[in-house]
């Protein structure tokens, strides 16, 4: 059935079954368990859940960044294009990185190198698989950088990360990652260290650059509010698990899942009355060391049912688009 | 009425344009150059060091090597008079002018030692941390080897070793010892365990950072990230430790030297200028006093240099 879809030319990244493991002293983390999706060409996905649910982990195992030992890719395929890239070897892998697929990441804060300039950084891509020479990385990164809206650029090269403010290392972040311009730019969390001004500038701009390039583009955010600007379909991931994937207004207005509900009913409304407290999730997410055996949400979920507990409910078909993983049908309030 | 003083007032916001509020920022560089100014002893250091280097290698101009290896043996053991000023050693040649080649022949020891050692410290270090698992517990298990043996035995028995059968070498016209190519390699094999660890422990922290993640996302080579990455992070602690082994190789070659068993005559070195020296302790206190202060002075004087380094380059004394 993939090897059809991925024929026809639309899909242009296609994962399969992937689990991803840590084994570390404590034993074996369960990180990423059984994910299945798929990204549309010039379609943007966005992929929400709390902290430490495996967003990050299943786009690190896809990029081949996972680090081994520990980490191992147990299972899974992810077609890129024609190729697997969990097949690919190291170096046809680091060819594809930064050039196909790049990645830009949470913290700009970080993820510059404070002895290098911007400009050495920037056009670090450029070199590594497009092999330009001085002059023309240098002409390149200016337009990268006016492209992403930095004033100056050609002073700006010169300068050092610290000298860059995190909103514009953030622009200088997403020029790096548009270099070689990829067909495929993973964004994780990439305006969760900003403010909320700069988010938006950060948001808009992803999305222009996105029509100009044609580019997909898969966003990580624990923010419901950005997803629902950005992104055309969602995927909704708990424990290790994709719980529930639909585009992204019938989600905002129809979840089937209990902790895709949950989630929504946490967000604060303007709508909502003032003497109320937002609601949270009871519980906390479960341990990643115990191999999961049903449903992982079944403790904090308030439908759960024996049924949950001892076996994990498959990826159902609830509406067109529409699937969730779930063995309580929300609708008709009853098991299915 | 208040529209002339809002004119004023605007106009004066737009003229302030951030780039003339500001300082120009300082390059890391230009940081590290305002602490190390602060630093008195380490002045006096660089200032003592370049004197000493003008004065090994601004001698040149004035006394020919065959001035310091002329012997004249009738002028033997004299005092400091005003034709030799510094006096004249066992076999009558001129101090000052055997001051000033061996000079040259220490600082090169102490430099090119340094180099050896930065070799194979920053490689063996760089290669540990970075790959990590069983390449390093086994090049750290070479290391302490290295390391648990007393440095001087193992200098004395490899000098003792090697430098019978190197012949003499020709080079900038001048003709060397062989021995002093054993004593480089011996004393830069013998001392870069401490770099290795130092480097390996910076490789360990640096390597965990988010740019080096974001810097493999971009597709760059394990290569690049070691040396153009990683390496240039760590370049604080390997300026000071290697500024500071420029002083030990300096010490460890008069220290071996004056053994017998480091550079042999009749390449002059300030090491086995002492050796001559020993046994006129009493008697002719100007065969020892010369070199003697010389290596007390260049050991000192890169001590406090590497001292002030050591707090101008440590990013956590911002202090400027």
């Amino acid at each position: 059935m993939d090897s059809i879809n991925r024929q026809d030319g639309k899909r242009i990244l296609d994962v399969t079954d992937l689990r991803t493991r840590f084994h570390i002293a404590e034993g074996t983390v369960y990180a990423v368990n059984g994910v299945s999706f798929h990204l549309n060409r010039g379609e943007t996905i966005g992929v929400v859940g709390e902290s430490g649910c495996g967003k990050s982990v299943t786009m690190m195992s896809i990029m081949r960044l996972i680090p081994s030992p520990p980490g191992e890719i147990a299972t899974g395929q992810a077609y890129f294009e024609e190729r697997d890239l969990l097949q690919l070897s190291d170096s046809e892998m680091q060819d594809l990185r930064g050039k196909d697929i790049a990645m830009v990441f949470q913290d700009p804060m970080t993820a510059f190198n404070p002895v290098l300039t911007i400009g050495r950084q920037l056009t670090e891509p450029l070199r590594v698989h497009l092999g330009l020479n001085k002059d023309e990385c240098r002409h390149r990164a200016i337009e990268l950088l006016e492209q992403v809206g930095i004033p100056d650029p050609s002073h700006r090269l010169g300068d050092y990360p610290h000298q860059f403010s995190g909103g514009m290392r953030q622009r200088a972040m997403i020029a790096m990652a548009l270099a070689c311009s990829p067909s495929i730019l993973i964004a994780d969390e990439p305006t969760t260290a900003l403010d909320v001004t700069i988010q938006a500038q950060i948001v808009e701009l992803v999305l222009g650059i996105r029509a100009d390039l044609n580019m997909s583009v898969i966003w990580i955010t624990h923010d419901l509010g950005v997803v629902a600007e950005i992104a055309e379909r969602v995927l909704v991931m708990y424990s290790g698990f994709i719980v529930e994937e639909a585009p992204v207004d019938d989600l905002y207005e129809d979840p089937r899942h209990p902790y895709t509900q949950a989630l929504l009913a946490a967000l604060p409304r303007v709508d909502r009355r003032r003497d109320r407290h937002l609601q949270s999730i009871p519980g906390a997410p479960p341990n990643l060391l115990v191999a999961p055996l049903g449903c992982p949400f079944t403790p904090r979920c308030k439908f759960a049912f024996d049924h949950c507990r001892k076996e994990m409910p498959p990826i159902i078909n609830v509406a067109t688009n529409h699937t969730a993983a779930c063995w309580w049908d929300v609708t008709t309030g009853k098991p299915r | 009425m208040t529209a002339p003083p809002l004119d004023q007032s605007t106009s004066a916001v737009v003229n302030l344009i951030p780039d003339e509020l500001e300082t120009p920022p300082l390059s890391l560089s230009q940081l590290t150059w305002r602490r190390f100014r602060r630093h008195k002893m380490a002045i006096f250091g660089v200032v003592t060091l370049i004197l000493i280097i003008m004065y090994a290698f601004g001698g040149m101009l004035f006394f020919s090597e065959a001035d310091s290896n002329h012997t004249d043996t009738g002028n033997a053991l004299q005092a400091p008079t005003r034709e030799h000023p510094f006096g004249t050693d066992t076999v009558g040649r001129d101090i000052l002018a055997r001051t000033i080649y061996g000079g040259q022949i220490s600082i090169l020891i102490g430099i090119t030692a340094m180099v050896v050692e930065l070799i194979f410290g920053v490689s063996i270090g760089a290669v540990s941390g970075y790959f990590g698992g069983l390449l390093d517990s086994f090049l750290m298990r070479i290391t302490e080897a290295v390391l648990v043996i007393p440095q001087i035995f193992l200098l004395l028995v490899m000098a003792r070793y090697f430098s019978q059968s190197i012949p003499n070498i020709k080079l900038f016209g001048r003709t060397f010892s062989g021995s002093v190519l054993v004593i480089i390699f011996v004393i830069g094999i013998t001392s870069w365990p401490y770099l290795a660890r130092i480097v390996r422990a910076q490789f360990l922290s640096v390597k965990e950072n988010d740019f080096i993640l974001a810097a493999r996302a971009t597709g760059t080579s394990t290569r690049d990230i070691i040396f153009r990455h990683i390496l240039p992070n760590t370049s604080a602690p390997i300026i000071v430790s290697a500024t500071l082994s420029v002083a030990a190789a300096i010490s460890l070659e008069a220290y071996i030297s004056f053994l017998g068993l480091g550079v042999r005559p009749p390449t002059a070195t300030w090491g086995n200028m002492l050796e001559l020296a020993y046994k006129y302790i009493n008697t002719a206190w100007w065969l020892w006093f010369f070199p003697g202060f010389f290596i007390a002075l260049i050991v000192l004087s890169i001590n406090f240099l590497g001292d002030g380094l050591r707090d101008a380059l440590d990013p956590h004394s911002r202090a400027a």
